[in-house]
């Protein structure tokens, strides 16, 4: 029975091996540099989002496309017009949204356009483009708004 | 010498400061991605309308008519009222729970017709269109709660009971802008 005790004593000495630390890490690190997406937009319109309370949260981020609407960004800290950007781009003719929506939707047919639209920008342009949006069948729409505290 | 040399080869390089540095490289990351998550108010719009085709009659009662205009001073169906009051009388129109013969014959049937001047900002229209959500959230969290006892958000996705309370008050909402 002696030697029982001794034997649990001698476990005091042992240490955990910390070998696999920084593979446990890097493999973190590398899942965090993969999932991340850090692909921005350069805005080129002025953009100050409205706030909405009963507000539901994009789950599928690969699925969303975005329209920007808003005062356009002029040099010297001066804005412009509402007009409207598609990706990197200003699109100065309306009508050409169904064609390059509609581009966007073959190629992802689940596709979700998130307006990005100024507060203070008229509902006209708003209603413009919604009616091309119709008309390229992406129907899937969401008002990108912050949340209301 | 040769003792010497023999020493080198039985050197390690010590890998313990290995975990410290990715860590680092690991907290840089965390740091500075922001994750930010997209949120809005979610539409699905409807399709185009065919000239050549008639649309479907509907039932004065069964439709609320809102307007606002750019000021944004609201009426509904003809009667101006405050922001604030819009989410009870709008709920009080979809349900209808005293059957009452101007208001909707029943939730599936509720048509909320949403009109706005051209010159309305953005932000008066998307505080109308919160509104309009937030009555018919408030009334599917009822219908969950009183046959679930949960949230309606709480309901799993693709689910039967998901769908049921969806087609019991499905969010029929038209959006124009007015004509003038």
């Amino acid at each position: 029975m002696a030697g029982h005790f001794k034997k649990k004593q001698a476990g005091t000495k042992q240490e955990v091996p910390t070998s696999a630390m920084p593979d446990v890490v890097f493999m973190l690190l590398f899942f965090f540099m993969v999932t991340t997406v850090l692909r921005e937009v350069t805005l080129k319109v002025k953009l100050d989002l409205t706030k909405a309370s009963n507000i539901e949260k994009i789950e599928e981020k690969r699925l969303v496309s975005y329209i920007y609407m808003g005062p356009e960004r002029l040099p010297g800290n001066q804005v412009g017009e509402d007009k409207v950007q598609i990706d990197d781009a200003i699109v100065d003719d309306i009508g050409a949204i169904r064609n390059l929506m509609y581009e966007k939707l073959l190629l992802e047919p689940r596709l979700i356009v998130s307006l990005r639209v100024d507060e203070n920008s008229e509902f006209e342009l708003l209603s413009n483009v919604t009616k091309e949006l119709q008309q390229a069948g992406t129907f899937r729409i969401n008002y990108s708004t912050k949340r209301e505290d | 010498m040769l003792l010497k040399k023999k020493k080198r080869e039985g050197a390690e390089i010590n890998g313990s400061s290995m975990a410290d540095i990715a860590f680092l490289l690991l907290i840089f990351f965390l740091v500075t991605t922001t994750i930010n998550v997209d949120t809005g108010i979610g539409m699905v719009l409807p399709p185009p309308l065919d000239p050549n085709v008639e649309p479907p009659p509907i039932r004065e009662r069964n439709q609320m008519n809102i307007l606002v205009n750019a000021q944004g001073l609201i009426l509904m169906d003809e009667t101006p009222v405050q922001i604030g009051d819009v989410r009870l009388k709008l709920k009080e129109f979809i349900d209808n729970p005293n059957d009452d013969e101007t208001l909707s014959v029943s939730p599936e049937a509720a048509i909320v017709s949403l009109k706005t001047q051209k010159e309305t900002p953005y932000r008066i229209y998307i505080d109308m269109l919160d509104e309009v959500m937030g009555a018919y959230k408030e009334l599917r969290d009822e219908a969950s709660r009183a046959n679930y006892g949960v949230e309606f958000a709480r309901l799993q996705p693709d689910s039967p009971q998901r769908k049921q309370i969806q087609d019991m008050y499905p969010k029929k909402i038209s959006i124009a802008a007015e004509e003038n």
